[in-house]
């Protein structure tokens, strides 16, 4: 058993005729049912259901409230290596890009974290490109020895590794994977994905799954919003969540709803998704999964994240940059090309205080080495 | 009452029968306004959120120095990570006092009562006063008393959910046949709830989420506190409803007594 039986099988789902056929009545039962299924989270997907976020803002809120509390994570990304093998055509990172490529040395990784550290950060999520002989597991395990030091927990979002990998870096102290999907449409995947380890469809897509048999404490899924059709994406993302939480019981299972920002590429064909079809997808999240946790990167703006954070938020990223090195550069040859562009610049101290004012207690230490 | 009615607990007298949990509200100093109107002699605190090398962001700081700490190991998914967390809050000082929560489920967060009670053993054989949270089943509380816990706390319904006593029925056996205090953890949304547990003759309640994500987290806490005072005061003064208790004269049948005399 893989999520892709799960994905064949509604692989040729009519998503316009059940949207079509949906009732104004059945969306409203649908948000306001204790038990929850794919068709509901379908329902509250629709763009019928646009005419309910009122509503559906409500309970995704209370019930935020409820498994949450008033308290948001905060992490904050360290980029150790922009080496990539992979021609994906929305990333900043492609293979062709013709940029500055560096991967950290120890005794970089040791000045980002001593930074990072300083800003009262505890969580830290570590990312590479997807170059195996430039960033090995071997490499992120010696980063890690330096990495311990200064934080609780530690997350990786790099290149999908095997399940012995994974317990290797579980191991060592890897608390938590982030890997994204990108797309859970097989033939966009296959023709944005042009060339590189990452064409392997399958590899990827069962890659969280392998990580939550591996020990790892947290499971984080994504779909790369405005490759494909937003509402089949979340559809597939949300069952995949799904089918992590009802396997793997003991594992915090997580989503991410990144939105494609402008990059160093020539990915043109971006469909679009507004700030209201994010909202939507945030609260039809809430309401399907109500335990998920739910991501939302510096991708998007001041306002909106901030007018997101009561609808089913529970951690954001603070004090970003996707350059690698990027919080301690100090000379022009370490300067290099950032994945993506972030649309929120604020350090930890700024989010923290934005918080407070919005009534939620910024949580930095929510885990430890034991 | 004539006496002060105290909880023996860990080898202390307690005299606030309402626990309180500290996850969940939106600031530390708000949660610290929130327990010093309500005046809990016990605290919990998931290890895992303290952070000791913080100045401003130390959640020990904001819990008043007369309250017991009672460090609980959130996040633990079996029982040797609840064993390691304990040790860990001991080394870091917070003192012999330990709730366990092992969870395996992160859907539900229900507790998972094997795991729970192999810790119980490690734990209290260390010297540690083991409070565990547990699902309300009989032989379960039975062998974690046997193993040496200070405490059963069965749950009243899911954390977090704000349902109330919906376990009643298993809470008030465990209250009938355990030794040990039963203190009703988790799930308990509005004071009646509290109020109720306490009429059935639990010794205390915890609670966390119902005042944490009040409007008015200070206001709600002393709505607990109240709640727990009046129910502790009902059962005492013997509540009808309460039934399984022998009162201490015999009004109804006292002539029996006198006749073989």
């Amino acid at each position: 058993m893989s999520y892709y039986d799960i994905l064949l099988k509604y692989k040729d789902l009519p998503f316009e005729k059940i949207f079509r056929e949906l009732s104004p009545q059945k969306i409203e039962r649908s948000i306001h049912s204790d038990t929850q299924d794919p068709e509901r989270f379908l329902a509250s997907l629709s763009p019928a259901a646009e005419e309910f976020l009122e509503p559906m803002a409500q309970k995704a809120h209370a019930l935020t409230l409820m498994h949450f509390g008033r308290t948001i994570q905060l992490y904050t990304p360290m980029y150790l290596s922009n080496y990539c093998e992979n021609e994906c055509a929305y990333c900043g990172f492609n293979a062709l890009n013709k940029m500055p490529r560096r991967t950290l040395t120890l005794h970089e990784v040791e000045r980002e974290a001593a930074f990072i550290a300083s800003t009262g950060i505890e969580h830290l999520l570590i990312l590479t490109g997807d170059a195996r002989e430039k960033s090995p597991p071997a490499y992120i395990k010696e980063c890690l020895k330096v990495l311990k030091k200064y934080f609780s927990s530690i997350s990786i979002e790099i290149y999908a590794l095997t399940e012995e990998e994974y317990a290797d870096l579980a191991r060592s102290g890897i608390d938590g994977l982030t890997l994204y999907q990108e797309t859970y449409n097989e033939a966009v995947y296959e023709r944005v994905h042009k060339s590189g380890p990452k064409k392997d469809f399958r590899f990827r897509l069962d890659a969280p799954e392998r990580a939550a048999k591996s020990g790892m404490r947290s499971v984080n899924v994504g779909a790369l919003l405005g490759l494909s059709d937003w509402r089949r994406e979340v559809f597939l993302m949300g069952l995949h969540a799904q089918y992590l939480q009802d396997r793997y019981g003991e594992v915090e299972i997580g989503a991410s709803l990144p939105r494609l920002r402008p990059h160093a590429g020539d990915f043109k064909d971006i469909k679009e998704v507004s700030d209201k079809n994010i909202a939507q997808t945030l609260m039809a999240l809430r309401l399907f999964l109500p335990r998920l946790g739910i991501a939302l990167s510096t991708r998007e703006s001041v306002l909106l994240r901030e007018n997101l954070l009561p609808l089913g938020i529970t951690r954001m990223s603070a004090g970003s940059t996707t350059r690698v090195g990027g919080h301690t550069i100090t000379s022009p040859e370490e300067e290099n090309t950032p994945q993506f562009e972030i649309s929120d610049p604020r350090d930890v101290e700024e989010m923290k205080k934005m918080l407070v004012a919005k009534g939620y207690q910024p949580v930095l230490k929510d885990w430890m080495q034991i | 009452m004539n006496m002060e009615d105290l909880l023996a607990l860990g080898g202390r007298s307690i005299k606030s029968r309402l626990l309180i949990g500290t996850g969940k509200f939106s600031s530390y100093p708000l949660m610290k306004k929130a327990l010093e109107v309500a005046q809990p002699d016990i605290v919990t605190v998931a290890l895992r959120r303290v952070d000791a090398s913080s100045k401003t962001d130390n959640i020990l700081e904001y819990i008043p120095k007369s309250c017991i700490l009672m460090a609980n190991t959130s996040g633990a998914r079996n029982a040797d990570e609840a064993v390691r967390i304990a040790r860990l809050a001991k080394a870091a000082g917070t003192g012999p006092w330990i709730k366990i929560e092992v969870v395996q489920d992160q859907k539900y967060l229900l507790p998972d009562n094997l795991e729970t009670l192999k810790a119980v053993e490690t734990l209290a054989k260390e010297g540690f006063i083991v409070l565990p949270y547990m699902s309300p089943d009989l032989s379960m509380a039975r062998r974690m008393a046997d193993a040496g816990a200070a405490a059963v706390m069965p749950l009243g319904s899911p954390i977090g959910s704000n349902r109330g006593v919906k376990t009643r029925e298993l809470v008030e056996i465990l209250v009938r046949e355990i030794k040990v205090p039963v203190i009703v953890d988790a799930g308990l949304g509005s004071p009646s709830d509290a109020c109720e547990c306490m009429e059935m003759g639990c010794a205390a309640v915890l609670v966390n989420t119902a005042i944490a994500i009040a409007r008015d987290p200070v206001a709600m806490a002393k709505a607990f506190k109240d709640a727990v005072s009046a129910g502790r005061a009902a059962y005492l003064a013997g509540l009808a409803a309460s039934g399984n208790k022998a009162s201490a004269s015999s009004p109804l049948t006292g002539f029996l007594r006198n006749e073989i005399l």
